[in-house]
Formats: C-alpha cells, structure tokens, sequence
C-alpha cells in the first residue's frame, strides 16, 4: 500500500504568536511539526504495518519546514518530498499543489492528514486536496481505516457522536487524537532522519504556474486587549451581596 | 568552533521533552507524594531506547553519543530529578563503567540487558560510615576459588530496591599500602543469596525515586564479574563519578531551567503594589541570575559531553560543570519558590519539589565541598591525570551503529 501523509511545520504550540509592524512573528520560537500531523503520521505507520507498504512524508513549505519532515521521517516513514510554494499560498492554491505532488508520486492509495494546522485553523486542506483529486474524503477521522478488498470503513468523530462511513480507495483522511497518542520518534529513527536527503520539487516539476489565490490577507491585526477589572462586592449578608450581584448584572445587561 | 545542536540532537531533547513532558509531568506531583516511583517509569524508559542512549547498537543501545546523554538529562530532569537520578545511576555508574572497563564476555552477559532496559542497575559505592572518604569504605571481598564472598553494607543507593545489577566496590586488600589500591570492583546480580535491600523513607526529595540500601552477607560473586584487576576498584568508581556527575550536571541545567520558566511565567501574572512582580527590579535581579546561570552550566555539561566525544580525559570540567550546576540550580529552586511567596511553599506548585530535589545533588556524586577541592587540587598543580589501563571510549558514529 502507498500512503503518503501531509505535514505541515508551525510555530511551537508554547510560541506567542503576536502582529509586528503588521508581520505576524513567534520570535525565536522553535518551529516543529503541526501536532496535529502528528495523528496523522501515526495512522499512516499503523495502516502501513498492517497492510504493508510505505509511508512518503510530503509538504509544501521553505527550506525551514525540514524540521517537520524530520520529525515523521524519525516516527518511522521511508520518504520525503518537499515542494517550494508559492510564499502568498492560501488553502486553495496548498490543496492545488498537494494533489499535484499525490499525482506525481503516482500509484498513492491513501492520503493521511491532521484534523487541522494550528497556525491558520481552516482545517479544509483535506477535503480541498480530495476535491482536487476527485478522491473520497473521511474528515475528523476517530479510527484507524479498516480495509478489505479496496473498501474502507472508519469511525466519524461528529459532535453528535460517532459516525461508521463506508468508502473506497483511494482516499483521503484527517485525523484528531481519538487514534490515541502517536508514537515518539525512535533513535533509531532520529539517525535515519537526520541523514536522510529529502528532494525538492518545484512549481514546475508538478506542471503548475501561475496559481492564484482566493484569498489574501490584507492586513493583520492582534486581538483587542481584554480589559479585565474586578469589583468586590460588600454587604451585611450572603442575601444583601447576591442582590447587589443580581442588580448589578441586570444593569450590566449580562443576563 | 560551533555552538550549534545538530539535528540529530535537536530532535532527540525534543523526543525526550515530549516522553518526559506528556507522561511523567502530569502524574509527578502525586508520586512525590506517595514517596514512591510510578511503576511505568522504568519499563518505558527502556522501551523508548532512553536508558541505553549512548551505548553503542552492538551492546544493545540506542547509538547515540554522549552529548545525547547530556540532553536526555536536561530534559529529564526539567520534569523531574528522579528520572534523571536513573540515567545517573543507571546508564552513568553502571551501563558506562561496563562500556569503559568491561570485558567483551561482561558486556555481552550485562551492558546488552541493561542498554536494552531489560535489567536495570544501580552503582553501590557509599557505605554508612564512608561517602566522601571512599577510599575507606569497610565493606569485603574475599577471594575463595572460583568465587568472591562479599560482606558489608551500602547505603544511599539510588534504585537499590529495583536494580537487577549493581556496581559494587569492596575492599580485597586491608593490608594495601593505601587504602585506595586494596578496592575492587564487580558486577553483582542482586538476586543473589545473601543480598537483602531495602528502601530509606522520610527523604528531603527525590522522593518520586527509590533510595536505599543494600546488604551483602557472605553473597558469592563469580571471579569472571570482577571489573578490572583486583586493586583497581578505586580508578574505576572514580571513572564511574566522571560519568555519574555528568549527567547530574546535565540535570541540575534542567532543573534550573525549569525553576527559571516557572518564575517567568509567574512573575508576570502575580500582581503587587500595582504591577506585576516582573516589573520589580529585585525580582528581575533573581531571574537575570538563573537565565544566567542556565547558559553556563549549559555550556559547561556540553563542554564535557563534547570531551567525551573527543575521548578526552574531562574529570576536571565534569567536575567543576556538577558543582556549578547543581550549587546554581539550588539557589535557583530556592529563588523561584521565593518568587512565588506564600504559593511558592505549597506543592501546589512544582517549585517547592524543585527545591528539595535539587539539595541531593549538591551532596551525591561527590559533595560540592569535594568538587572545591578537586578544582583546587588541580589549579594549585598538585592534581594531574594520569592516563587509565582503559578510558572511555571516544564517541565513534560507525562503530556505534553498526549491529554487531
Ligand atoms: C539522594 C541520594 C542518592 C544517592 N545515591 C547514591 C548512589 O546511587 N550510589 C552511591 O554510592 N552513593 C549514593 N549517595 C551517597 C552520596 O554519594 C554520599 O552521601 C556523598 O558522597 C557524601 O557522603 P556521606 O553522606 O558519607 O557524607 P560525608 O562524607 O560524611 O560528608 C559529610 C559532610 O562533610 C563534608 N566533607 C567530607 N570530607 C570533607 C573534606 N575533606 N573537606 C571538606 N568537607 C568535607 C561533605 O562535603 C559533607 O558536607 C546518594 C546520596 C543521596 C542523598
């Protein structure tokens, strides 16, 4: 079986991430593989073990998203790729690459994804990539696919509960924790990664050019400070306090 | 000359971060209370390859070098001392001194079980009446035959009551014309007849660990388990100490790191006479201390993991790297739980067990008394190391990985 899993690399989750002369910047944070990938690396080696085959690590992003690779290389996936994008890329034009890099790499029978990258939030690169290859799409994954005969079955987390979908390969998934923890890199794997020279593929390589994104962002701001004050209220007893809340919450139009 | 981590070491402190950090950071503050070591800790400590870090592929270890060693240390301990107290005794007293003064029989029968996490072993050096003056420790080994009997007492071992191996050192010679040429070391399975143990409770700290004792009355060793020559016990602990101190170096980085984060973060919520505690200069004082002390006890753990690497002779800067990081990481506990004032005093928060962990250390693997007067003994010109029958071996990266 041929999987390949999409990752991405963020600013570290314990990164503050504030708007600077209209930049967005974590500092000198570290940047590290999005964590939700991290699922997804882990459903891709647990599929791979049991069906056989390999697992070809791929992202689209600049010379610093070699830590990410890195990081599913040394969980225990054979390959990489990574593809130099377009810097003003939105999930539109991501998708458009992606499905074209899944295209080269040919014969692919699943996708792997995280539920979503914590630095943008969108959360619809999969169904995008999907779209883009006309492949069936098992979004907010809570399983590990179970596949007899080309068909495959997985459990839906939804905020009702959980969904058995039926689908054929091949396919895309995304996946949030409900797969339980994924695995820590192995040393072994670490040596192995560290060596490993990852490829690069270009615009060009995957046939595309001049790709235009949907959506642009005009300006960057950080979110309003929360103005924050604390009142104490006094009274001769527990009844006189909570009439003096209850008004004072009325008046303040909270209820 | 390159400060720089490469990405081979980036990514092991991040995988020992992430283990130490999801695992045992949630659960620590219990155990501590317990006084007791949460059963998984071992187990998958050896599972993850971290107990045999840098002990080559063919002796069943990760493969790693002995920087990696550090790091996994630092992490380590950034969490918790107990955790780290296993590298040291572990894979630095036990694990290292096979890799160092071992026979290829010793290594095959003992470092492959313990690089793989399969046994775990514990170095048995102090005795009640000797810690500092180990050259006068009382304990016995007696040659009979094939066999050597071994009587006495140790005491403060860490992981006593959970090892499966200990490196002991006993006295083969009374008569020796110094008291540290009569010392022998051995490798002793402690699920021997004769063997009892047991745990000291009502410890300061480490008290997520397990220390302890361990009795030896007339327990037979086999002669093939003697490490080194007879008369060669004393070389060989102290070989064992540049090794256990390093990791406590490594650690007490850690542990200052961590009493550093806490303080940061706290000193910029906590609100006093109308700012927060930051923008007070006497707070910004304590905190400029310990981001201070953190980059040199960084740089000095690193400097002799990196003569390690090398296969340079480094008793002296592994030394002066355990006495200045675990003083510094000491008075840096101390100041973080004065940072948090009436909080800081509660195990609410983590900073009050990083106080009474970090007092071991300045005591074990040899006092910072001790660690004063090794450096003084070697800046005066009266201390020069003489090259050992057998050093370390320099860090190798083909002979490391290559299955054996
Ligand atoms: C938590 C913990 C874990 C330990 N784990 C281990 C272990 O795994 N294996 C092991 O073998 N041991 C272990 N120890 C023992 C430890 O190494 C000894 O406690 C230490 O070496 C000090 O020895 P001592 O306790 O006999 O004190 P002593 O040697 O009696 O020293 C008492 C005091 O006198 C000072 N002193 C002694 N001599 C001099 C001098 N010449 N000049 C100035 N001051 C001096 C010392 O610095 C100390 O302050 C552990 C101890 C603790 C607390």
């Amino acid at each position: 079986m041929n999987i390949v899993v999409c990752v991405k690399q963020v600013p570290d989750t314990a990164a503050q991430v504030v708007v600077e002369n209209g930049q967005v910047t974590w500092g000198d944070a570290p940047l590290v593989i999005n964590p939700w990938d991290e699922f997804a690396v882990e459903a891709a080696l647990q599929l791979a073990k049991e069906h056989g085959g390999s697992v070809t690590v791929l992202t689209m992003g600049d010379e610093s998203a070699k830590e990410a690779i890195k990081h599913a290389l040394a969980m225990g996936c054979k390959q990489a790729v990574r593809i130099e994008g377009p810097a003003d890329a939105d999930t539109l034009v991501t998708a458009q690459v992606l499905a074209a890099a899944i295209q080269k790499i040919g014969d692919v029978d699943l996708v792997t994804f995280g539920r979503q990258a914590i630095d943008g939030d969108n959360g619809v690169t999969p169904a995008m990539v999907g779209r883009f290859l006309g492949w069936p799409v098992f979004s907010l994954s809570a399983t590990i696919p179970e596949i007899a005969d080309g068909v495959v079955t997985v459990q839906r987390a939804t905020e009702e509960g959980r969904q058995v979908v039926e689908g054929k390969l091949p396919a895309i998934f995304s996946f949030g924790k409900d797969i339980g923890e994924p695995r820590y890199p192995s040393f072994m794997g670490i040596r192995k990664a560290s060596r490993a020279k990852v490829p690069v593929w270009t615009l060009d390589d995957l046939g595309l050019s001049a790709l235009l994104p949907a959506v642009s962002w005009p300006e960057v701001m950080n979110p309003p400070k929360r103005e924050i004050t604390t009142e104490i209220i006094e009274g001769d007893s527990p009844a006189d306090i909570a009439e003096k809340l209850a008004d004072k919450i009325m008046a303040e139009k909270v209820l | 000359m390159d400060f720089n981590l490469s990405e081979e070491h980036r990514m092991v402190q991040k995988m020992v971060h992430d283990f130490a950090q999801r695992e045992v950071a949630p659960i620590i503050k219990e155990w501590d209370r317990k006084q007791d070591m949460a059963p998984f800790i071992l187990p998958r400590m050896g599972e993850l390859g971290i107990l045999g870090i840098c002990i080559p592929v063919r002796y069943g270890g990760a493969g790693m070098d002995y920087v990696s060693l550090g790091l996994a240390c630092e992490e380590l301990e950034a969490v918790d001392t107990t955790l780290r107290v296993v590298m040291s005794v572990h894979t630095g007293l036990c694990s290292m001194t096979l890799l160092q003064w071992g026979s290829e029989e010793q290594k095959q029968k003992f470092l492959v079980p313990l690089a793989k996490g399969e046994k775990i072993g514990c170095g048995a050096f102090t005795e009640p009446g000797a810690g500092s003056d180990f050259a006068h420790i009382r304990g016995s080994a007696r040659r009979e035959g094939d066999y050597y009997i071994l009587n006495g007492e140790k005491m403060w071992i860490s992981l006593a009551n959970k090892a499966d191996y200990a490196m002991v050192t006993m006295r083969t010679n009374p008569n020796a014309e110094k008291a540290s040429r009569g010392l022998t070391s051995f490798i002793v399975d402690l699920h021997s007849p004769g063997v009892t143990r047991g745990d000291i409770h009502g410890k300061l700290g480490v008290r997520a660990g397990s220390t302890g004792w361990i009795h030896f009355q007339d327990v037979r060793v086999p002669a093939e388990n003697r490490i080194g020559e007879e008369g060669e016990g004393f070389k060989i602990t102290m070989s064992a100490f540049d090794n256990g101190r390093y990791t406590v170096a490594a650690g007490a980085t850690g542990l200052i790191r961590a009493a550093l984060e806490e303080s940061v973060k706290y000193a910029r919520e906590r609100q006093a006479f109308g700012s927060p505690i930051a923008q007070h200069q006497l707070i910004q004082a304590k905190i400029a201390r310990m981001a201070v002390d953190y980059e040199a006890a960084r740089l000095l753990y690193l400097q002799a993991g990196w003569m390690k690497n090398a296969g340079s002779r480094n008793t002296r800067q592994t030394s002066a790297a355990k006495w200045f990081a675990t003083d510094a990481s000491f008075e840096a506990a101390s100041e973080a739980v004065q940072i948090h004032g009436g909080y800081g005093f509660s195990d609410e928060y983590n900073v009050e067990r990083y106080l009474r962990n970090s007092k071991g250390a300045v005591i074990y693997e040899g006092s910072n008394e001790i660690q004063r007067l090794i450096q003084a003994s070697y800046a005066l010109g009266w201390r020069t190391d003489k090259p050992l029958r057998r050093e370390l071996p320099p860090y190798d990266p083909d002979f490391w990985q290559e299955e054996a």
